[in-house]
């Protein structure tokens, strides 16, 4: 066995190898205030240590970016139904544990504010700023009928399938799933 | 004592994480490379978060003083 001639393949290998980026992926896919907000402070803050951030929203999660003011038009009964029944926006999540018929998803908005804990809607303007790149799952906004059209304004939004997020995923450093 | 010249303070008292973080990282390219800012905080979080978001991003932590209800950082842009 030549182990010189072994070694040097090897190391050709292993420097053709593409490393990850210093870019990190998440997976957006619960609907509660707390997971959101959890979602949010590790974009903005991947985003100030240099890292390219893209997150996926996906399920429950695409919800949350529903903006309050929008409307979409051309919907079917049962696409009407969900967008009443889903939150319209992230001022209308609550809390996954605790939230007790509202009091305590209320109590825990009343502390961020008295704590200075910055809001969602305060935290989607700063990773809209830092460049932190938001997909909408397409097949969720389609099962449940929500259009990009219904969406917030943010700078670098667009809807995108799964391919689109494993390809970026496959290029991080880190991924996460929330 | 520090042999460093302040060139700016950023007031970043009440903010809670990641924000004292995210708002000095939206600084610095205003900050000439070379210089040291004086950053305030009030988030117990920021004597660690400061030291590890410099290592990670390039920056230098020249010091951490914390003062009874008060801290203060000081970063040097590096690049």
């Amino acid at each position: 066995m030549d182990f010189e001639k072994e070694l040097l393949a090897l190391k050709q290998q292993v420097a053709d190898k593409p490393g990850p980026e210093n870019k990190l992926t998440m997976i957006v896919f619960s609907g509660e205030l707390d997971k959101h907000l959890a979602a949010l402070i590790i974009a903005t803050g991947a985003a100030a240590m240099g890292m390219k951030v893209v997150l996926f929203y996906t399920f429950w999660g695409t919800a949350a970016l529903r903006s309050p003011k929008k409307k979409a038009n051309g919907k079917n009964l049962i696409e009407k139904m969900f967008g009443i029944m889903l939150p319209r926006g992230n001022n209308k999540l609550i809390l996954s544990k605790m939230h007790t018929l509202g009091a305590g998803t209320a109590m825990i908005k009343g502390l961020m504010k008295k704590k200075h804990i910055a809001s969602l809607d305060e935290m989607y303007e700063m990773a809209g700023a830092l460049g932190v790149q938001i997909y909408v799952c397409e097949m969720s906004m389609d099962l449940m009928g929500m259009k990009m059209e219904e969406m917030i304004d943010y700078p670098n939004m667009r809807s995108a399938g799964v391919a689109t997020m494993l390809a970026d995923a496959k290029e991080s450093s880190v991924q996460f799933f929330i | 004592m520090a042999d460093y010249e302040i060139k700016k303070t950023l007031d970043y008292k009440g903010l809670a994480c990641p924000m004292p973080i995210v708002k000095t990282s939206m600084e610095m390219p205003k900050i000439a490379v070379g210089d040291v800012v004086e950053i305030l905080s009030t988030d117990p979080g920021s004597i660690a978060d400061f030291p590890a978001w410099a290592r990670t991003t390039g920056q230098a932590v020249l010091e951490v003083k914390q003062e009874p209800g008060l801290i203060r950082i000081y970063v040097k842009r590096q690049k």
